[in-house]
């Protein structure tokens, strides 16, 4: 098992200012819409910079998005902020026709996704978010995993000419990608080479995945993780190269089963190596409040759940 | 870009709407399906705004058809949010020459860029963003004028809203941000006639006085009082840009006939989403003189 280690946490939201903060200074065509939440996205930077190019929208989330593609189809590159929840679920119809089937190139850039938001509880919880904008046609999905990858994927997208749905958390998370990484919007990150399982994970579960092929490797199991940070595109050959050469797969995100990256994952196998899969996710219910910690315990998205799951999928292996 | 250096006197806009009015019958018969009567009362102001109003980028493509950028810098813009109304803006938009004429046939067919509502996902000339769906066309039309606005662009936008549509929620956010942001390169025009599907506004779900609403909310209102009279369009258009540039946001409340030019489709919601069959069709047709050609 290769070595992972930080010496920081830090919240992916904070990846997400600093990647602001540097798009500020090198993209002048890049614009930030907020509806009332500029400190919880760590907009504070990019504003600074120019507050000329920051537009306030308030608590309206509608409109927000409606004003993005207007701006993107005059040339700009709005990115338009809130909390996951309020940028996906209550805006969906407005997304699909004024930014996906218009072809804006507007960034859905969503902090406080998922449980790891904590103490608000389900009504801020989303963990259906990933579902609807997979679903959504011409829409980019992305949920990158540390400090560094929120930065580098924030950056990444304004040279993308079209919609993407940028996700990522409240909490402080281990940073233990590289700094300086190369991001590709669709290009899988092979985080270890293994032979025995093959641990697909995005997001905040990318960590848990690592020490769980730690516990693994301790008991002679040699797991091959792989972080797939965008959901779509999903990186068909990446995932099918894996499954092929161990023959078993474990799925991982904070977010619900029904439509996430396990069943992207389940798409392609089913369709081109039928393998055996065991998915970690929320199983058809909502949130609650807690501590980011407890709640991922309680919920199973955690190492520990990552590692029975690959005991049991190995077992299934033909 | 050159500016237009075509006047077009009143006789002559009147005349293009006349046309326009018979292309959208005919578009809607021959299809079956669409909706009529607001496409027959916005044409006034459509065909105001196109042929006498706005600023747009009059240099033509090898192939003759006017050259369309979808930013429209240096350009006056247009966005239609009751994207229903579709047939009108077809018709406006191959009247001006933005597309062939003959394209007009495919409305609402296969395989077409004319879709049952507006979208440029076909890659049609003149259509900047898709509508249909209630509510969004204000909220985009404000972030096409803060672009504008932030390149220091002196152009104005404007965006046309049913007056059922006031009743979506979205509106209002965007009334708020526009007053808020003193977008007054933004002129809003609602067509008040007064129907929506389901029968008169009235009884669906009242507006009571839209004016008191938007000036409440921070906008100049002008007020017109028949929409269908080309004349009065023109002037109510022309003071609604005199009323611009001063801090606010400016709505042109439009009173208007839906089904206008076509009398048994006058005074009435049952022409909204209907079309005519072939006798209709001949009825309406002989009152709408044919100033152009047909398609």
């Amino acid at each position: 098992m290769k070595k992972y280690s930080f010496t920081e946490k830090k919240d992916t939201r904070s990846g997400f200012g600093a990647g602001m903060a540097e798009l500020g200074k090198t993209n002048p065509n890049v614009v930030a819409l907020c509806a009332d939440l500029v400190a919880s996205l760590k907009l504070d930077a990019f504003i600074k910079n120019d507050p000329q190019r920051f537009v306030q929208c308030g608590i309206a989330e509608a409109n927000m998005i409606g004003v993005a593609a207007g701006l993107a189809l005059s040339g700009y590159i709005p990115y338009a902020t809130t909390f996951a929840n309020f940028g996906s679920s209550r805006v969906y119809d407005q997304i699909r026709q004024s930014v996906a089937y218009s072809g804006t190139n507007v960034k859905i850039a969503v902090s406080h996704a998922g449980l790891t938001l904590g103490e608000d509880g389900a009504t801020h919880q989303i963990l259906e978010d990933i579902a609807m904008m997979r679903a959504m046609p011409e829409m980019t999905v992305i949920n990158p995993c540390d400090f560094n990858q929120t930065k580098a994927a924030t950056i990444a997208i304004a040279d993308y000419d079209g919609p993407v749905y940028l996700r990522f958390g409240r909490p402080t998370v281990p940073v233990f990608t590289d700094p300086d990484q190369p991001f590709e919007i669709g290009k899988a990150w092979l985080v270890n080479e293994g032979a025995d399982v093959s641990i697909f994970a995005t997001g905040h579960l990318v960590w848990e995945a690592i020490l769980a092929g730690e516990i693994l490797a301790q008991e002679g199991i040699d797991a091959e993780i792989i972080n797939l940070h965008t959901i779509k595109p999903l990186d068909e050959q990446a995932i099918l190269q894996s499954a092929r050469k161990t023959g078993c797969v474990v799925t991982a995100e904070e977010h619900q089963l029904n439509g996430g990256l396990g069943d992207a994952v389940c798409q392609v196998l089913s369709r081109h190596l039928p393998t055996p899969v065991e998915m970690i996710g929320v199983n058809n219910s909502f949130g609650e409040s807690g501590t980011p910690a407890e709640l991922m315990k309680k919920y199973g998205l955690d190492a520990a759940t990552i590692v029975k799951a690959a005991k049991k999928v190995i077992q299934k292996r033909k | 870009m050159t500016q237009t250096d075509k006047q077009y006197d009143l006789g002559q806009l009147k005349n293009i709407a006349s046309q326009v009015r018979r292309d959208i019958v005919r578009m809607v018969h021959a299809c079956q399906s669409g909706h009529p009567g607001g496409s027959l009362g916005c044409t006034d102001v459509v065909v105001s705004l196109y042929f006498e109003l706005m600023k747009i980028e009059e240099e033509k493509e090898e192939n003759g058809f006017l050259k369309f950028s979808r930013e429209g810098r240096g350009e006056d813009l247009f966005f239609l949010s009751n994207g229903h109304i579709s047939p009108l803006f077809y018709s406006v938009l191959a009247r001006r020459g933005y597309f062939g004429m003959e394209e007009l046939s495919t409305f609402r067919k296969i395989n077409s860029r004319l879709q049952g509502h507006p979208a440029t996902h076909e890659g049609l000339p003149g259509i900047r963003i898709a509508s249909g769906s209630l509510g969004q066309g204000l909220s985009v039309a404000a972030g096409a004028a803060y672009a504008k606005k932030l390149r220091g662009e002196d152009r104005k936008v404007y965006v046309l809203m049913g007056d059922g549509e006031q009743q979506e929620g979205q509106i209002w956010e965007a009334v708020q941000f526009a007053a808020h942001h003193r977008l007054d390169n933004l002129i809003a025009i609602i067509d008040w006639n007064g129907q929506q599907i389901d029968g008169p506004t009235e009884t669906v779900m009242s507006n009571k006085d839209l004016g008191a609403k938007y000036q409440a909310f921070g906008w100049e209102t002008v007020k017109l009082a028949n929409g269908n009279d080309m004349q009065l369009t023109v002037y109510a258009l022309k003071e609604a840009g005199e009323k611009a540039g001063q801090g606010r946001p400016v709505v042109v409340l439009m009173k208007t006939e839906m089904g206008f030019g076509v009398d048994y489709m006058m005074g009435t919601h049952k022409w909204h989403g209907a079309a005519p069959n072939d006798e209709q069709l001949e009825v309406a047709l002989l009152q709408l003189p044919a100033t152009f050609g047909d398609y």
